[in-house]
């Protein structure tokens, strides 16, 4: 075997390690944290900002940065609305966890 | 910045997204993982920003989704996350399609060979057709969530099916796949015909896959969708050769798979079955003719007295609930009945409301204590020693029907409301639910209808326990 890897091949290796370290970290999310975690994905995928901002920043303009820009516009809305949004909810969560103390497999109240 | 420093810093970017995801998987952790979410993302905006030659136009754009951004997360009510939710997911699914056709635009921009190699348009066809499908689909649920059937069918949260809808939908997809292997191979003066066409046909196809699936079916397509945004990102991560890019991307994705398979599951019915949609549109006709059937009906203060006088309470709320925007009351009733000395507690199941969490969410906002909401299977048994089960505008998650064979909801698990010594409902109206099938539940001796807004009438309880 000689010659070098293809990017192809790397590529592929990240994004299956990506796809079991995702399933291992969220298979067990509480039922209730359903929702936050949605939207704090939602945050996350807006990291195609970065490919948004190579267009939109790019030296030579034209269509490909006009697009880049209305891209960046668009899913800044999610970077900056996701996770504030997350912050919010969990906020909302926070009064209770700290009066009572946590029990996730709470019996009959009282 | 090297080379080498960048992508060790969107490594660092990289490992903050695990961390977040996984302490958002934990109530004690979860406020850490969003922040390690957002260092994450300044990391790696601030990365990016560093090499471009254009900063300012960069800056100026993003501070305009950066304020609607914050405008919408500050203002909106929790009863419209679901709307929320799918507005956003439409947003990453359009960047990627316009990521994709800036790449082909000019290529150099973001280090992709010229003209752009066979391999790299590959990737760009998945992540554009994904992104597609994404954007056009969410803005359906959008509107089916938001309830704007009236300025059109397809935004109708009831399935809108035809004949022959998966014949359509399969030549579309098939027709795509073509379109995407012509675009593949084209010089790259004659790549734009079949790419526009492409994600054109994409677009359609994100609308038809959506429109036959139904409103209580949409925790699994939120879940879908959210899933999905994940996948395109991850494909322009593919076609720009971005690590991070591509790790965020089957993160997002494979959460949202992991959501869609919980939710499934709890209404025992496969992804595919899901998908396909038009479920309860041929049993809408049986529910018409058992309307007739006698219930018993009472009053806000008929409820009133039977909860004053219980030990134990289970209020089970579902996606009524939240169209009543009927939490705060509830809250209110609950600690009334609190100082009378009743046990009140909320049973939830996983598809309760229009989306993943939505009812945890509504009573996490209304200040309802953590300890008091109790998921399906740690309270289902409780039932039977319960003296009242108060269902607030739910209606197949407490079907009795599910336990019986040949039932369409044969099989999904429910909350065991009908168990209670006493079941009080709250509903609109007889219509029935989602499923279409009536709810023997509605017609027990020991179960007594109150029909009106659900928050009209949880005041009103409030009211007559004073």
């Amino acid at each position: 075997m000689t010659g070098t890897i293809d990017p192809i091949v790397i590529n592929i290796t990240i994004f299956v390690l990506a796809i079991f370290v995702g399933y291992h970290v969220v298979w067990n999310v509480t039922p209730a944290l359903h929702t936050p975690l949605m939207s704090v994905t939602n945050a996350i995928s807006s990291v195609v900002m970065v490919g948004a901002i190579l267009a939109a920043g790019s030296e030579t303009s034209g269509y490909g940065s006009i697009l880049g820009g209305i891209a960046v516009a668009l899913v800044a809305t999610n970077t900056f609305g996701g996770f504030m949004v997350t912050q919010r909810m969990l906020e909302m969560f926070k009064k209770k966890d700290r009066s009572v103390g946590r029990a996730p497999r709470s019996g009959p109240a009282e | 910045m090297s080379p080498n420093q960048t992508a060790l810093l969107y490594l660092a970017a990289s490992v903050l997204f695990i961390l977040s995801l996984k302490g958002l998987s934990h109530p004690l952790s979860a406020r850490r993982g969003n922040l390690f979410g957002m260092i994450g993302m300044a990391i790696a905006i601030i990365t990016t920003l560093a090499m471009t030659s254009r900063v300012d136009i960069v800056l100026a754009t993003m501070a305009i989704g950066a304020l609607i951004g914050v405008v919408a997360a500050r203002r909106v009510q929790m009863t419209n996350m679901p709307e929320l939710v799918a507005a956003m997911h439409s947003l990453v699914g359009i960047a990627a399609v316009l990521i994709a056709a800036a790449v082909l635009d000019n290529p150099s921009a973001f280090g992709v060979g010229i003209p752009v190699p066979a391999g790299n348009k590959v990737e760009l066809f998945i992540g554009a057709f994904v992104g597609a499908i994404t954007f056009s689909g969410s803005v359906i649920a959008f509107g089916k969530l938001a309830g704007l059937g009236k300025y059109g069918r397809v935004f109708s949260s009831a399935p809108v099916t035809f004949t022959g809808q998966h014949v359509v939908n399969l030549a579309l997809a098939l027709a795509m796949f073509g379109f995407g292997f012509a675009f593949v191979t084209a010089s790259p003066e004659a790549h734009w015909t079949p790419f526009l066409t492409m994600v054109a046909i994409a677009f359609l196809l994100g609308v038809l896959i959506i429109i036959p699936i139904g409103g209580a079916d949409m925790p699994v397509v939120i879940s879908m969708l959210n899933s999905y945004s994940g996948w395109a990102a991850a494909g322009i991560g593919f076609s720009l050769n971005h690590p991070m890019l591509i790790i965020a991307g089957s993160l997002v994705g494979s959460s949202g798979a992991i959501l869609s398979y919980i939710m499934c599951r709890a209404m025992n019915r496969s992804f595919f079955s899901v998908i396909l949609g038009g479920f309860g549109a041929e049993e809408g006709a049986a529910a018409g003719s058992t309307a007739q059937k006698a219930v018993r009906s009472g009053s806000a203060d008929d409820v009133a007295f039977l909860l004053g006088n219980a030990e134990g309470v289970i209020i089970v709320p579902g996606y009524g609930l939240a169209v009543g925007r009927a939490q705060h009351a509830v809250k209110e009733m609950a600690e009334k009945l609190r100082a009378k000395g009743v046990t009140v507690r909320y049973a939830i199941h996983p598809v309760a409301g229009r989306m993943p969490g939505h009812m945890n969410v509504l009573l996490a906002e209304a200040d309802v204590p953590y300890d008091q909401v109790v998921e399906m299977e740690d309270i289902n048994s409780d039932f039977s020693s319960t003296d009242v089960a108060f269902v607030l505008g739910a209606n197949d998650v407490v079907n009795p029907l599910a336990s019986q064979p040949g039932s369409p909801i044969y099989g999904m698990p429910i909350l065991d409301a009908y168990k209670a010594r006493t079941v009080v409902v709250n509903k609109r109206s007889m219509a029935s639910g989602y499923a279409g099938i009536d709810n023997p539940l509605f017609y027990m001796d020991r179960t007594m209808m109150v029909f009106g807004d659900a928050k009209k009438v949880v005041e009103d309880i409030v009211k007559a326990l004073e």
